[in-house]
Parts: structure tokens; C-alpha cells; sequence
């Protein structure tokens, strides 16, 4: 079974894969990084774009990339609209009362999509997929799509919050709330900014999930959201470029335990790995412990 | 504080008592359902949900149940299991103990059938499962003794398995198959493993036994694995909604062998969810739209006609459980649970919508035939039937 061609089919499949955790763990990690907040409604937020997309392209007709901007614009301003409701009141509380909001949030938006739609969904192909086979390799336009569109999110996310004002202002409340409004910094808002930017990469998730996964459901966001949680804390939490690198980590390692062992062994030996590699480095790969503040 | 502590346990005594105060009286006979409303397949509980009410206002219609001499309207409680194992052994207790049911039918997943079917046994309460075809569910796996109060109106999985097996090797003359199931999904599983066992016995050769877990969307990794070895078939017995994306990502990946699936394939959703993508594929199913005998046919018309849609086998064989209730209520004579598992337990022949069934040696499986179901057009197309 190792032959090259082999190796090089599976390490697309882990590509898209990891892309699309990658994607969802940046939403856990821009959160936990302004607001030191696990936002656990993420996986949530995520399944909502899918059923969002599902719904632009059943009954609005649109194509993909209305579906995608309308879909992101919707999914941040739900993600604002979170905020504004659940976590904001929270803000001094004890951490664990917002935690325990977030995953409150999360259960409330699962069942007022059951609600609507107690059975799973298709979602029509958007995309024309063309399938190519090459040198006994087969990739797909979508594979491609789906790769392309998260890299580049990935990179104009890491452009915003490292070069531009709004990213400077977000880094500074990271490194101090209470000190950052005394130098102008309006907090409020760049947190709603934090919020939106959050809800729009997991819309956009939930839209790419939906084209290489076509069946929409309201738990869909469960797994998945544990899953892209747990990359963001592997790579450190907090961290963009981490998350990136978490959800491919995770993507890969899932996907390689699976070819090249019993499939049946595949959660067991990646988490296994994982947590071997937690030990090694407890604040994720690209993490660093927290400085004490005098 | 005193008082407060007493009013506290007088209103939750007093609630306790509404609570009980259900059961008891003979105008009418009380009978339970177990469904999977919520959870991971609502589309079974819904078809096993309409099939009951229909059951029951069949046999209302007439003013119930002939008992005696006198007919005795039906109580249909239902239940919702959230297709989980915990809630439906809840949902079993709460059936037997609050709401005073002489016997109940459902869960139709395995996954929920067995718990309950636990509970029934404890209790001494006759249960029959619509759907679930592990042998788990009539055999008491400490003693190796069939349940006494479990019966079922479908066939078993060992049954299920020969049939496949037989119909890979004899009809689509394959010689090598590979399978991929759900691992945390109790019908898949023990399904996968009779294939295999029968499908080899039989001098077929199984090359790849990939699995993967509920929730998974992803199936890249194995399908690239099962594409390696190049088996002639691919067995894959998931539920409905998993099977669309298997089938659509195997597509993508070039694998160009049909799937062979079971029984869980059967829900119309199949087709809407998957886009085509399951065309000319096989499964085997508990009966067949257009192979329907009379009592069928009035059936999927009745059903067509209040529910707008065709009944998957759920509905038929919900319908079926529900009949041979109705049939052990009547032989029975009286409201009394005991009585109504012996008088089911001397049924051995009952010719439900889902063809002739026969109960032999006190057991509670009925030994019927099963049918192989092509996708075609969109439609499930009959393709042969599977003696016992």
C-alpha cells in the first residue's frame, strides 16, 4: 500500500480537512485572544452559516460567491448580536459564567434550528465540481476552492489583527482592558469588531463545510466545533498563525492515523498524539505562558 | 421554614398523585410508542409516529379493540427517545411505571432497542420493536436465552447479512468487497461483521474494513484506503443521512464500484439528500413499494393519502407491530400485561403489510422474507426477494 500516489491522495484530504478546522479553530482563538473567552457557541455560529448557505441557495437561488458574502455578513452579525446580548452584560463576571452563557447560547441556537428543520438538509451543489485525475491522483475544483478561499482568509485575518489599526487595537486590549480606554481606545466597539470578524470566518466555514459536505444538520456544529476548539488550544490558544497551524496539525494527523492504521484506531491514536503533544508543550505549539502583570 | 418544607411536599405529593392517577380504568386499553422524534433520525421516528396514530385510528374507527365481546378504544402514549440508549430506557420506564401501559412498541433503532428491551424484560411488559434487527435486542446476553416479552416485526441482522452476502456473490457476482460502517452504531457493526463472515464463508474475499464514528462527514481517508485495494463492491450499511456523503465523496475520489447497502438506507430522504448520487445502487429492505400484496396496497394508499408521501418500512413494519398488539390484545380478552405476552406469545402466523411472518419455537423473531431494492430514476425499484 505506501506508494507515493497514495501518500499524496491522503495529504490533499488532510488539506481540505485541516482548512476547514483551521477556519473554525480562528474563530475560538480571536475571541479567547481579545477577551481571554471561550466562545463555545462558535461550533454553533458555524452550523447556523451552514443552514444560512443551505438557505441562500434553496430559496434565494443565489450562486457561490453572493452566497458567501451574504452568509458572512449574516454570521457576523449574529456573532455581534451574541455579544451584545450574552456576553457583554458578563463582561466582569467570573470567566466561568460566560462560559457557561457560551455554551448556553450554543445549545439555544442548535434547537431554534431544530426547530425549523428537524431533519438534515442538502444543500445544492453551488459550485460546478470538476473532478481531475492525475498521475493516479484525483483532486477536485472544490478541493481547490475550499483550500484557496481558507488560506486566504486565514491571511487577510493575520494582515488585519498584525498590521493594521483595529488589529492594534484589539492586541492592546488583549494586553490590558482596563488600561487600554484610558489611551482613547473605544473597547465596545472593537470588541463588536472582534465579534464580527469571529462570526464572519465561521459563516465562512460553515459555507465551505456545506460545499464539500452536502447535508446540513442543527448538531453538525458539535464535533466539529470540539474539534476546531481543540486545534486552537494545540496550536495556542490566543494564537492566529497557532490555530492555522492546529487545524492543519489536526487535520492531518486524523486523516494519516486513519490510512495508515486500522480507521477503527483513528480517534483513539490521534487524540492519543495530541495530548502526548500538550504535555511536551502545555500553552500549544506557539503559545507562551502568561507574563505575570505588576 | 417548617411550613415552607411542608408545602414543598404536600404540592410535589399531590403532583405525584395527578401523576398516577392516569392508568387503572378499563374504558379504555393504554398502549405505549418509543420513537426516535428528535435526534440523530428524525425521519425514522416521524414515518414510525404516523404509522401509529394511523394504526390506532384504524382500529378506533370501529370502536377499538374486540375484548370479550365488547370493543375497547385505544390510548396511544408516545414517547421520544431522542434516538439515544439512556433516554430510551427512560422513556421504557416512564411508559410502564407513570403512564400504566400494558405493552408498548418501539424504539426502532437497535441503539434504543436494546435498553428498553431491558426494561420490558424487567418489568414483565410485552415490547415489539418495528425495526431493530440485532439479535440483542430478543436474546438476553447473560443467559443466552431468548427474552420472553420482546418480540420483534422485522428480521434479524444475521438474517439480513446471509441475504446480502448471498445476493453480492450469486447476483452481482463480485469476488472481493470491501466494507465501511459507523463503529459507535450498534446495527451497522454487528451487520458488517455477519457480512464479512458470511460473504468469506461463502468464498467471497472482503479487502478493506474501514471504519468511522456518528458525526463524521469526512470519509476521505478511508475511501482512499478502500480505493487502494480495488474491491468489486463496497458494503455499507449507514443510515440515510450518512450515506449521501459517503457515496458523493467516493465520486470524487473516482471510485466507480456500487454500494450494497441495508435496510437503513430504506427512508425516501436517501434520495433528496444525496442529488443522484446513490442512482443504481442496491440495499436490502423489509418490503417493497411495488411489490405489495392487497393488504399492502390498501395501506401505502391510506398512508399516501393522510401524510402526502409514500411509507418507508418504518411506517410498515410500525403498522405491523402495532397489529399483532392488536391481535394479542384481542386473544388475550383482558387488560392485563401478562396476559397479553402469553397471548402474543401463542401467535405463530400474522400476515402484516410487510408480507407473512411466522413465529416458531417460542421466539420472538419472525422468521419472513426480505427484498433487494435498486435506486433508479429516483425510486426505490424492486429487484428480487429474499427467501428465508
Amino acid at each position: 500500500m505506501p506508494n507515493p500516489s497514495y501518500f499524496f491522495q491522503q495529504s490533499l484530504n488532510a488539506l481540505q480537512l485541516g482548512s476547514i478546522y483551521a477556519l473554525i479553530a480562528l474563530g475560538y482563538t480571536l475571541v479567547y485572544g481579545v477577551l481571554r473567552m471561550i466562545n463555545f457557541a462558535h461550533g454553533d455560529l458555524f452550523m447556523v452559516g451552514g443552514f444560512f448557505c443551505f438557505a441562500a441557495a434553496t430559496y434565494l437561488g443565489l450562486s457561490f460567491v453572493p452566497t458567501l458574502l451574504l452568509v458572512m455578513a449574516l454570521a457576523a452579525l449574529l456573532g455581534v448580536l451574541l455579544e451584545r446580548v450574552a456576553y457583554r452584560p458578563l463582561r466582569n463576571a467570573p470567566r466561568v459564567s460566560a462560559v457557561i452563557t457560551a455554551l448556553g447560547c450554543g445549545i439555544f441556537l442548535e434547537h431554534l434550528v431544530l426547530a425549523r428543520y428537524p431533519y438534515p438538509q442538502s444543500v445544492p451543489e453551488l459550485v460546478h465540481n470538476v473532478t481531475w485525475h492525475v498521475a493516479g491522483l484525483s483532486f477536485s475544483s472544490l478541493q481547490l476552492l475550499i483550500v484557496g478561499l481558507s488560506v486566504g482568509l486565514m491571511l487577510l485575518l493575520d494582515f488585519v489583527v498584525r498590521r493594521t489599526m483595529v488589529g492594534l487595537a484589539m492586541r492592546a486590549i488583549s494586553w490590558d482592558m482596563r488600561v487600554v480606554p484610558l489611551l482613547g481606545v473605544p473597547v465596545d466597539r472593537i470588541i463588536t469588531f472582534t465579534f464580527a470578524l469571529g462570526g464572519a470566518l465561521g459563516g465562512a466555514a460553515g459555507v465551505m463545510y456545506s460545499l464539500a459536505y452536502p447535508v446540513v444538520d442543527p448538531f453538525m456544529g458539535v464535533l466539529v466545533g470540539w474539534k476546531a476548539f481543540i486545534a486552537a488550544v494545540l496550536g495556542g490558544i490566543g494564537n492566529i498563525r497557532g490555530a492555522m497551524l492546529g487545524g492543519f496539525l489536526l487535520g492531518g494527523v486524523e486523516i494519516f492515523v486513519a490510512a495508515y492504521y486500522p480507521s477503527t484506531y483513528r480517534d483513539f491514536v490521534a487524540f492519543a498524539l495530541l495530548l502526548g503533544l500538550l504535555i511536551l508543550r502545555p500553552y500549544g505549539l506557539l503559545g507562551r505562558p502568561p507574563t505575570q502583570k505588576v | 421554614m417548617i411550613f415552607r418544607l411542608l408545602s414543598v411536599f404536600s404540592i410535589s405529593f399531590i403532583l405525584l398523585l395527578g401523576g398516577c392517577g392516569k392508568g387503572g380504568d378499563s374504558s379504555s386499553i393504554r398502549v405505549g410508542l418509543i420513537a426516535e422524534l428528535s435526534g440523530e433520525l428524525p425521519a425514522v421516528g416521524a414515518s414510525s409516529k404516523n404509522a401509529a396514530l394511523m394504526a390506532v385510528e384504524d382500529v378506533n374507527k370501529d370502536g377499538g379493540v374486540e375484548m370479550s365481546g365488547k370493543r375497547i378504544p385505544i390510548k396511544l402514549i408516545i414517547e421520544d427517545n431522542a434516538s439515544k440508549a439512556d433516554q430510551s430506557a427512560a422513556a421504557a420506564q416512564k411508559l410502564i411505571t407513570q403512564e400504566d401501559v400494558v405493552a408498548f412498541v418501539g424504539p426502532n433503532a437497535s441503539l434504543g432497542a436494546i435498553p428498553a428491551s431491558e426494561i420490558a424484560e424487567g418489568a414483565h411488559v410485552l415490547m415489539i420493536t418495528p425495526w431493530s434487527t440485532n439479535p440483542k435486542t430478543s436474546l438476553d446476553a447473560r443467559s443466552g436465552q431468548a427474552k420472553k416479552y420482546v418480540f420483534r416485526a422485522c428480521f434479524t441482522d444475521p438474517f439480513e447479512g446471509r441475504v446480502l452476502a448471498r445476493f453480492a456473490l450469486e447476483h452481482l457476482k463480485v469476488k472481493t468487497a470491501a466494507a465501511l460502517y459507523d463503529v459507535s452504531s450498534e446495527a451497522p457493526k454487528s451487520q458488517s461483521e455477519l457480512f464479512k463472515k458470511i460473504f468469506e464463508e461463502q468464498g467471497g474475499k472482503i479487502v478493506s474494513f474501514e471504519t468511522y464514528t456518528t458525526g463524521d462527514k469526512d470519509f476521505s481517508a478511508q475511501l482512499t484506503k478502500i480505493l487502494a485495494q480495488k474491491p468489486d463492491l463496497i458494503f455499507l450499511p449507514a443510515y440515510y443521512n450518512d450515506v449521501p456523503l459517503v457515496v458523493q465523496q467516493a465520486q470524487r475520489l473516482g471510485l466507480k464500484v456500487p454500494f450494497l447497502g441495508s435496510d437503513a438506507w430504506s427512508s425516501p430522504d436517501l434520495i433528496k439528500l444525496s442529488g443522484g448520487a446513490v442512482e443504481g445502487n442496491y440495499f436490502c429492505n423489509h418490503y417493497a413499494v411495488d411489490d405489495a400484496s392487497p393488504k399492502a396496497v390498501k395501506f401505502i394508499e391510506a398512508y399516501k393519502a393522510k401524510y402526502g408521501k409514500a411509507p418507508d418500512d418504518v411506517a410498515a413494519l410500525t403498522y405491523d407491530a402495532f397489529g399483532l398488539l392488536f391481535q394479542a390484545l384481542k386473544d388475550s380478552g383482558k387488560i392485563e400485561r401478562q396476559s397479553v405476552r402469553d397471548a402474543m406469545a401463542r401467535i405463530t402466523g400474522y400476515d402484516g403489510v410487510t408480507g407473512s411472518m411466522r413465529f416458531e419455537n417460542g421466539s420472538g423473531d419472525p422468521v419472513k422474507s426480505a427484498v433487494i431494492l435498486q435506486i433508479k430514476d429516483g425510486r426505490f425499484v424492486w429487484v428480487m426477494n429474499a427467501k428465508p
